[in-house]
């Protein structure tokens, strides 16, 4: 135990961007206050209970040759009501901040002028962020100016999902039409947070992951006119754009063209990962260029995703060449 | 008034009695309606589905051993852990449950059987040919695959498109069943069948937390019953209770669900209670302290039991009040179980502890059970929880619970009881080698995940990135899963080992026995008592030790014993249900043959089967069947 404890401690509280450990924002300081109160009262209670316990179990072990009867005692009230107040004195200190903290999170903000309205959509399996006061759609990167409170309203297009980052607040669950969520939080600091689905929604429930990317005002402001802004040209070969617009924006979107049924692919080549899983990272150390990545995807969406519902490019009938070109043409896809 | 017979054997019919039903071998089991011989059922059955569920434990840590690791598909694993949850909740260990209350319930409150001794067969029966079916889902198509909630809309069958959650919900239904009727028995047992002098504030400890749990049995399995249901006919027959689009709201599934699914957990650890509340007094020589406040506390903890069931529902997101009510209500289980914890460990102080291997189970129960029980008044912190939910530090916590309470105290129950359950001691040897094992390989495996959650790692992934610090800790997690595997392996080679050794065990062969099922032999004749003992008090058969008598006193002369008839209908009517379930589960399935695609989907298996259950009811009631009896001769011959 002390052995695994210690090496529970080498390795840290884990990362600063996904720890709900390491908080970054205040809906996860609240939690992690109520943590650290409920560890500090459970560990008294925890070191109480073993105190007694070891002592008994080695105090009162029967010796050799022992065998006069013990006293049988049949109780003590005094002690009785000393174990049962206690414990109730504990839940009070615990239960008053826990109700009081309940009622703050129950502060949505959807109502707030200040506030910037996100409404988040679960999709099997990935994330769509609607901005409805800038008229923009994106996918898997959630971007938001820092210090700003988010107001978010949560719902799914099929399955029940629910929407976790960690670092910044607890999750809260994706529901069908009827029972939408609302809720908010904020990152007072600059930084790329990891989001995950924590609720079962089908085989790649696992990879269903989303970046919260917390930037400058300007950074932001800058952001949303580049969503805004007509796609450029789509590809050079006007064979393979034409490729691109028949099969890709069926389903996808980019700027101006095509449908949001799949997932909005506008600056796609600025986004932290593809697909939510597969991270760009030129170093190599958490993943693969944009391109590399695109290119994972494109040739074999399935093994990445399993059950995943967008169909094999190749299925639908495109070379190789063809994909390896529209995801160099998605890689270089940048907002600047 | 019973005449002496001339000649006395068992093939015989005696005076008053019907014929003597008496079968041997393969018979005998399917035909039993002994309690203590279907407490042996119980065991072998849940044995096995234990097994099973272990096993799928130990791929689905293989699988998470390393990052990004291909052991296993997504797919299978979340086959995997739906039936390994539902496997180990509904087949694993509440039947082994079964199996002790069987033994032992009806040897502590001094009666000779079941108040219902057919029902008790059929429970057993239920029960088994449920978990079959749900286990044949795995050549027939695939397991279940929504988690062992079953949340809707995933569990539709817009999304789960195989059979699989047809074989869970049907499955599930006919296994339910068995544990209904398990819990309406024991109810009317404890109530009706007493030895004279057992009032209520005398029964040991262990027939309390029964009564208890019987009851929350009968409150609860009715909720999850409704839900089954509900679920079939959305999945079968095209009903709209759970589909968004029709109307329908999948939230109402996760209430019916956990307003089952909560008191569910206490019907799980409460008999691991009343097991320990036996073994600590044994081993210390020493009364139970707080008694009183001991069964308080019991019926506290299950009454606030059915008014938490929404803390699994926190980031549902069912507002602050609601929110808060749970959270508060959450945390106030805590205060009578934190009675138990404590009247257990002064019970010891003061006496003389023995650490035979059931007591080491049970001293190791304390601290496991108790950081579980920590672990649950954290979670109760609602915006706490927004962190917790979901996550591995919930896997944590309610493995400690389960695992750490019940499955400690079912094993410390095994060994206590085996010699009376079976006329063998288990080795004492290989039982401290289970116990360490096992306890060392538990606390490897769950304490890690606590923080695996707490680092922002979500529950039921298949699969997680590498560089996010889980790496390590993932891996200990799988060595301890197999060091339990280990422990588990021990105990079978221990009772397969103990079974080839003669019968010989005392009847109190712990020596320091307090309860009426160890004044009687071991194992016990079938009547189990040949007088019905008097009880003078609380650990009935103690206070005769100390009085000095050799045994109880017998409150009646020695009669004939009426015993039930053996039958074979429990086990027909199961198999009715069974082929009325699995033809009622492939009735929209087009079988490209003209002949299966008829009689499936003409409801005709569905109507055999059920002809078979009440055909075999309509026997029961026509022909009455007043049993046998056992007369005072054949007793003296022992």
């Amino acid at each position: 135990m002390i052995a695994v404890f210690g090496l529970i401690l080498l390795t840290g509280c884990g990362r600063a961007d996904l720890s709900a450990l390491r908080p970054q924002g205040p809906a996860a300081e609240t939690s992690y206050g109520l943590m650290k109160l409920s560890i500090t009262i459970m560990v008294i209670v925890l070191l109480i209970v073993f105190s007694i316990a070891a002592f008994v179990m080695i105090r009162f072990r029967r010796k050799p040759g022992q065998s006069e009867i013990p006293e049988q005692v049949e109780g003590s009230i005094k002690l009785e009501i000393l174990w049962t107040v206690i414990p109730l004195i504990l839940v009070v200190v615990l239960a008053v901040p826990t109700v009081k903290a309940v009622f703050a999170a129950g502060n949505d903000h959807w109502n707030d002028k200040n506030a910037i309205k996100v409404k988040v959509t679960g999709h099997q399996y990935w994330w769509e962020f609607e901005y409805p006061d800038y008229g923009i759609t994106t996918a898997q990167d959630l971007v938001i100016p820092k210090g700003k409170d988010i107001a978010f309203e949560l719902k799914t297009a099929d399955v029940i999902h629910s929407f976790w980052v960690p670092s910044l607040s607890g999750k809260l669950d994706t529901n069908p039409a009827g029972t939408i969520n609302r809720f908010s939080f904020s990152a007072p600091n600059e930084g790329v947070y990891r989001g995950k689905c924590a609720e079962l929604c089908g085989p790649s429930h696992g990879l269903m992951e989303f970046k919260v990317k917390s930037v400058s005002e300007e950074a932001f402001q800058k952001w949303v006119d580049g969503m805004k802004k007509p796609a450029a040209v789509l590809l050079e070969d006007p064979a393979l754009a034409k490729t691109f617009k028949d099969q890709c924006l069926k389903c996808h979107a980019v700027g101006d063209q095509g449908i949001s049924v799949g997932p909005n692919l506008t600056g796609i080549g600025s986004r932290e990962a593809i697909a939510g899983i597969l991270i760009n990272d030129d170093s190599g150390v958490e993943g693969a260029s944009v391109e590399e990545n695109l290119k994972t995807w494109l040739h074999d969406p399935k093994s990445v995703k399993p059950n995943n519902l967008m169909p094999s490019p190749k299925d639908l009938g495109l070379t190789d060449e063809e994909i390896d070109g529209i995801a160099h043409y998605l890689a270089n896809y940048k907002l600047n | 008034m019973a005449q002496a017979a001339p000649v006395l054997n068992h093939s015989k019919p005696l005076k008053h009695g019907h014929n003597v039903k008496r079968h041997t071998g393969l018979m005998d089991w399917i035909t039993t309606v002994d309690h203590k011989k279907i407490a042996i059922l119980y065991l072998w059955a849940g044995g096995l589905f234990f097994g099973i569920g272990g096993l799928e434990a130990i791929l689905i840590r293989i699988q998470l051993i390393k990052p990004m690791n291909t052991f296993l598909n997504a797919q299978l694993f979340n086959e995997l852990i739906t039936m390994h949850g539902t496997t180990m909740i509904f087949l694993g260990v509440m039947p082994i449950i079964f199996a002790l209350m069987n033994a032992v319930i009806p040897l502590q409150i001094g009666a000779r059987d079941v108040a219902f001794p057919f029902l008790n067969a059929l429970g057993f029966w239920t029960f088994l040919f449920g978990g079959l079916l749900l286990n044949l889902s795995w050549v027939m198509g695939g397991a279940p695959d929504a988690g062992w909630t079953a949340y809707a809309p995933l569990s539709t069958s817009t999304y789960s498109t195989t059979h699989g959650v047809d074989f869970y919900t049907i499955g599930l239904q006919i296994a339910g069943l068995g544990t209904l009727i398990g819990g309406i028995n024991f109810l009317a047992t404890i109530i009706t069948m007493r030895a004279p002098g057992m009032s209520y504030m005398r029964m040991p400890m262990f027939a309390w937390t029964t009564f208890i749990t019987s009851a929350i049995i009968l409150f609860a399995f009715p909720a999850i019953t409704v839900g089954l249901v509900l679920l079939t006919f959305d999945r079968i027959l095209g009903a709209n209770f759970f589909e968004v689009g029709a109307g329908g709201n999948p939230v109402l599934w996760q209430h019916i669900f956990w307003i089952f699914g909560h008191p569910e957990v206490y019907i799980l650890i409460l008999p691991a209670f009343g097991i320990i509340s036996e073994i600590i007094p044994t081993f210390s020589r020493k009364r139970l302290f707080g008694y009183s406040s001991m069964v308080f506390a019991t019926i506290l903890i299950a009454f606030l039991g059915f008014m938490v069931w929404a803390h699994h529902m926190f980031t549902t997101g069912l507002g602050p009040v609601a929110n808060a009510l749970f959270s508060v209500s959450t945390m106030l289980i805590a205060v009578p179980t934190g009675i138990k914890i404590f009247n257990w460990l002064f019970t010891m102080w003061g006496g003389q502890v023995r650490f035979t291997t059931p007591n080491l189970f049970a001293a190791g129960f304390i601290p496991t059970f108790t950081m579980g029980g920590v672990t649950g008044v954290m979670l109760a912190s609602a915006p706490a929880d927004f962190q917790f939910h979901d996550t591995y530090f919930v896997v944590a916590h309610f493995h400690y619970v389960i695992v750490g309470g019940l499955v400690l105290g079912l094993f410390g129950g095994l060994h206590y009881w085996w010699p009376k359950m079976f006329g063998r001691m288990l080795s004492e040897k290989l039982g401290k080698w289970t116990f360490w094992t096992f306890i060392l390989g538990f606390h490897m495996t769950f304490f890690v995940q606590h923080f695996l959650g707490l680092m922002g790692m979500q529950r039921r992934v298949f699969t997680y990135l590498p560089n996010q610090q889980f790496d390590l800790l993932n891996l200990i997690s799988t060595i301890g899963a197999g060091l339990m595997g280990v422990g588990t392996i021990i105990f079978l080679t221990n009772v397969f080992l103990t079974s080839r050794k003669p019968v010989g065990a005392l009847d109190d062969p712990w020596e320091d026995g307090r309860t009426l099922e160890w004044s009687i032999p071991s194992p016990p004749p079938e009547y189990n008592f040949k007088q019905t003992p008097l009880v003078r008090g609380i650990d009935a058969l103690w206070k005769e030790k100390t009085a000095g008598n050799k045994g109880m006193t017998p409150a009646e002369p020695v009669g004939s014993i009426h015993m039930p008839s053996a039958t074979a209908l429990p086990f027909v009517m199961s198999v009715g249900i069974f082929i009325a379930g699995l033809g009622f589960m492939f009735s929209r399935d087009d079988f490209g043959n003209a002949f299966m695609s008829f009689i499936f989907n003409n409801y005709i298996v569905t109507a055999i089967g059920l002809l078979i259950t009440f055909g075999s009811m309509v026997l029961r009631s026509v022909f009455d069947d007043h049993g046998w009896h056992i007369e005072p001769e054949e007793l003296e011959e022992g």
